[in-house]
Formats: C-alpha cells, structure tokens, sequence
C-alpha cells in the first residue's frame, strides 16, 4: 500500500490569475489546513494533513488512490481527478470507504502548472461523533476552526437541557400532589371530598356536636342529557350559589361527586332546625336556572344525621347514615328531606 | 444570583457539608427553603444569607467557603461538567488563563441570562499574569482562586494562585506559573464518554 515517497515540493495553490502564486512549504499547510490533502494528478494522494493522518493511522492516506480511500456522494461518482476539479471552488460530499466511515465536507483547488490538486476536508456536523470515533484533541484542530467551540455548545447545551428536564419533572410532580391536596373543586368553588374528609375528621376528634347533611340532586342526568353538560354546570353552579346561601361562615358545604354534596353545621343537632334549613335549601334549588334560551329545573333529596345521635361519631358511619336516610326521602317522591333514625345503640 | 450559581452553592454545601447542615442553613436564610433550581432566578440577598448562615453553621468565614466552592466545582465528581466546559478553554494551564477573557461570552452562549463578570488577564512575563475581574458578584475573587488553583492541579500544572483584592472595585489575581508541565493533569478528550457526562452543577 505503501507508494515510495514522493519529494516534497512546495505547494502553490493555482488560478491566480493577475496575483503571484503565494508558495507554502508542508509545516505551514499542515498548521494552516490540519486536515488537507495534496492530490498527484494521477489521482494518488501524496500527503495529507496531520489530523487526517491521525484518522488513518493504522492505513496511510498518502500513496492510496483518493477515490479508493473515500467515496464521493457530491460530485457523483467522480471517475477521475479531473472529474473532481471540474467541482473546483464548491462543496464536496465525501466519506471514508472504510471504517468507520466517516462523512466529511470538502473543498478541492487545482495546483498550479498541472501538479494536482489541493482538497481541504472538515467535519461538519458530524463533527461530535467524528471526534468521538477518532478520539481527537483540541490540537488536531487549527486555532481558526470552530470545531472546538461547537462541541463546547454540544456539551453545555446538552447540561443545559438535562437541567431544563429535571426541573420539568419536579414541576410536574409538585403540580399532581397540589392538584391532589387541593381542597377546592375546581367547578363550584365548594370544598371537595378531601376538604369535607379532613372537616369532618377534625370536628370528630374536637369532639364538637354537628349536624351533616347528605344531599343528591333529581332530574340532575336529565338536565345533562337533554341540554348538554355546560347546562348541567350551569345547574352545579346555581346549586352552589344557593348552598354558599343557606350555610353560615363556619358550616362546610362540599361537592363530593358528580351530583352530590354533603354539608356540616357544627355545634347544629337540633334535627327539626336541620330539616327546615333542607326543605329551604331545596326551594332555592328548585328555582328554574336558565340557560340559553331554556331554563333548566331540578330538585334535591336530602338526608341528615346529627353527631349526637352516636355514642362514638365516626365519619364512614355518620355518612352512611345520611346515604340511607337520603335513599328514604328519594323513595318518598324526591325534593324532600328525612332525618336518619337511628336504632338504640348498645 | 442565577439559579445555576445558588445550585452550586447547594451542591457544595450539601457534598462538603453534608445534607443536614444544608438544611438547617436554608431553613435559616430564609423558612421553607429546602433548594435551589438551576434554571431559575433568585433574589441576590438571598444567595447572601444563604452564605451567612453556611458560615455561621461552618464557622469557616464566608471567603473560606467561596474558595472551596471555586476547587469543589473542578475537583468533585458531581460537577464534572464545569471542569470539562473549563478544560475546552484550551489545551494548556497558559491557553486556560488566556480563554478566561472570553469566558463570560462561552457562559452566555450556553446559559443566555448568566452573565459573568467581565475578566482580562495581563501577561507580566515569563510564567506571570494578572488577572482582574469586574465588580457585580461580591466574592466572586475567591471563587476564582480556588477554581484556578484546582485547575492547575487538572493541568498538571505548578501555580501560585494569589488573590490580592476582591472588594468594590473587583477582583485581582496574581497567577504565577512556576512549571506548566509539573505532574501528569488529569485526562480530558473533547468528545465526553459516557460516565464522565453526568450530572450538572
């Protein structure tokens, strides 16, 4: 593979047209272009640049034919080097025929009186992997080249952005757990079941008395089927406005599911106050809501229970409670409200 | 102070100092800080209280901890992307000072908002320069000389690193080269390999 070597004349670049040949000796080339090559105008390359030779090392550049050692993609399928300077002063697409196959962008200038050519290559942008596969220093580029500066970005960009990631999926967590803890529903600006839970868990263990109402909308699915869901929220939102109505600063009224809502009146167990304040609630409920064109009418069924009516109060079995008394005021022709009584506790 | 700056900070506080220590210091500068985002914003008087009370639950004086934080950024493992975004400054200890005026512009262009103090060394001959930096980061003349001390040592590179002003009108450093092939520095290839790539400050 070997080709003898050749003396190293002096490189001049040609077409000079007008200005004198300027003449390099090979230390200046191989500072200048780290990664150039001097082309025989038999199509052998004679020498080439100190970093490209590091990418041949173990398979010299000089003595093998250029179109044996890289394949042309721009020019196509160049058959000479007289092919190749007829592409003189444009892009050359080129890459090693043998691994790895490196891609390089070239430019090639014929020599002066017939002695060849000239080609300089670079990277491009595939410079990252190229200095990866090559394991390349800052001294196989020339201090002109911005090969250096653009892995610099490559590497800072890339911190930059594991950063931005990072911080995106903490933002991501904290907004599932705020969501989570909220205590709001976001439709009727009520509390929502995690409030109500917390409530009536902190009213239990106070030890405070309380009344809890258990309350369940009517003809609430047919207002949704027949006019869409924006007038069911019309609806929730009218209902809320009459809970926020009736209830006192210190009461809790909370939308714990689609159509159902449940309110505490601390230091309240009189259950005839309670159910007169149910049979209110439903009248301002059963006011026609328009919407549109249209005004949308429902009712509500209610069911109470009073925290003395237990030796121990406890949340599941108060709410229960209120469900199954709700369950009798609907079975009793709903818009009504009935009071949980309870069987004597042992 | 940028997040990336107030991060750093953290990080040291926490590998040097310990996690606990962290804690009770962030808790102290300001109720229910537990950390810093790299990539936000923070009040500047909260980067100070933050070093107030890492000195006081230290009991290392403020410069102390900033020449510690400028070595820990070079020589501990979690922060090996600055030490390489460093190393890319040049290929010798010398071409490392002398990147050092355009490092402000390499910050920005990876990190728009983060804007260091405008830095000029002046070489004064054989192996000594000066280096100053502008005024804006209070301390900033102390990070800078524990970071060029441990960058010598990266080098493999023999330097006094002298700070001899850092107040209101900046910083200046005197930096002499004694030997700029001393020992063997550590080993830097410009494309990063796999495991040297983690972490971020």
């Amino acid at each position: 593979m070997n080709a003898p070597r050749l003396p190293d004349p002096p490189v001049a670049a040609g077409r000079c047209e007008g200005a004198a040949p300027v003449a390099l000796c090979r230390a200046a080339l191989d500072a200048l272009m780290p990664m150039h090559l001097v082309v025989a105008p038999t199509g052998h390359i004679r020498a080439c640049g100190p970093t490209l030779a590091r990418l041949r090392a173990d398979c010299p550049l000089p003595g093998a034919r250029l179109l044996e050692a890289f394949e042309f993609l721009r020019p196509a399928a160049p058959l000479s080097l007289s092919d190749l300077l007829a592409a003189a002063g444009r892009r050359l697409s080129l890459r090693f025929r043998a691994a790895p196959r490196t891609a390089f962008k070239g430019l090639i200038v014929p020599l002066a009186a017939g002695q060849g050519a000239l080609m300089n290559l670079s990277f491009g942008i595939g410079a990252v992997a190229a200095v990866a596969d090559h394991r390349l220093t800052a001294a196989d580029f020339a201090p002109t080249d911005l090969t250096v500066e653009l892995l610099y970005l490559v590497e800072a960009k890339s911190a930059a952005m594991e950063e931005w990631r990072r911080l995106s999926r903490k933002l991501e967590g904290a907004r599932s757990a705020a969501e989570e803890q909220a205590l709001t529903d976001a439709l009727t600006g009520l509390r929502n079941r995690r409030a109500l839970e917390e409530a009536l868990g902190r009213l239990i263990a106070s030890g405070q008395r309380f009344g809890l109402m258990h309350l369940d909308l009517d003809r609430f699915k047919a207002v949704n089927d027949s006019l869409g869901h924006a007038a069911g929220d019309a609806v929730l939102g009218a209902v809320a406005r009459a809970l926020r109505a009736e209830v006192r600063e210190e009461d809790i009224a909370a939308r714990v599911g689609g159509d159902e809502f449940v309110l505490l009146f601390p230091g309240v167990t009189d259950t005839a106050r309670l159910e007169r304040l149910a049979r209110r609630i439903i009248a301002r409920i059963e006011e026609p809501v328009p919407f549109g064109a249209q005004l949308c009418r429902v009712s509500a069924s209610v069911g109470v229970t009073v925290s003395s009516a237990y030796r121990r109060p406890e949340p599941e079995r108060m709410l229960r409670d209120a469900d199954e008394a709700l369950y009798a005021a609907k079975r009793a022709g709903r818009g009504q409200a009935r009071v949980h009584r309870p069987a004597p506790e042992g | 102070m940028h997040g990336l700056i107030n991060r750093a900070i953290q990080r040291f506080a926490e590998d040097a100092h310990g996690a606990e220590l962290w804690r009770a210091a962030a808790e102290e500068a300001q109720p229910g800080l537990t950390g810093f985002e790299a990539m936000l914003s923070y009040d500047d008087a909260l980067t100070a209280a933050v070093l107030a009370a890492l000195s006081r639950r230290t009991g290392l004086p403020v410069a102390a901890l900033l020449e510690d934080l400028g070595t820990y950024l070079v020589r501990h493992p979690a922060t090996e992307t600055v030490r390489r975004l460093l190393r890319f400054g040049g290929e010798s200890y010398v071409e490392f000072l002398q990147s050092l005026d355009e490092l402000p512009d390499r910050v920005g262009l990876a990190v728009p908002d983060l804007r260091l103090p405008a830095m000029e060394l002046r070489d004064l001959g054989p192996g000594t320069f000066l280096l100053a930096a502008a005024p804006g980061w209070p301390g900033f003349g102390h990070v800078l000389a524990g970071l060029l001390r441990a960058m010598a040592d990266d080098y493999g590179a023999l330097a006094l690193v002298t700070l001899l002003e850092d107040g209101s009108a900046g910083a200046r450093l005197s930096i002499r080269v004694a030997d700029a092939a001393h020992a063997e520095g550590r080993r830097f290839e410009l494309a990063a390999r796999a495991p040297e790539a983690a972490g971020a400050p």
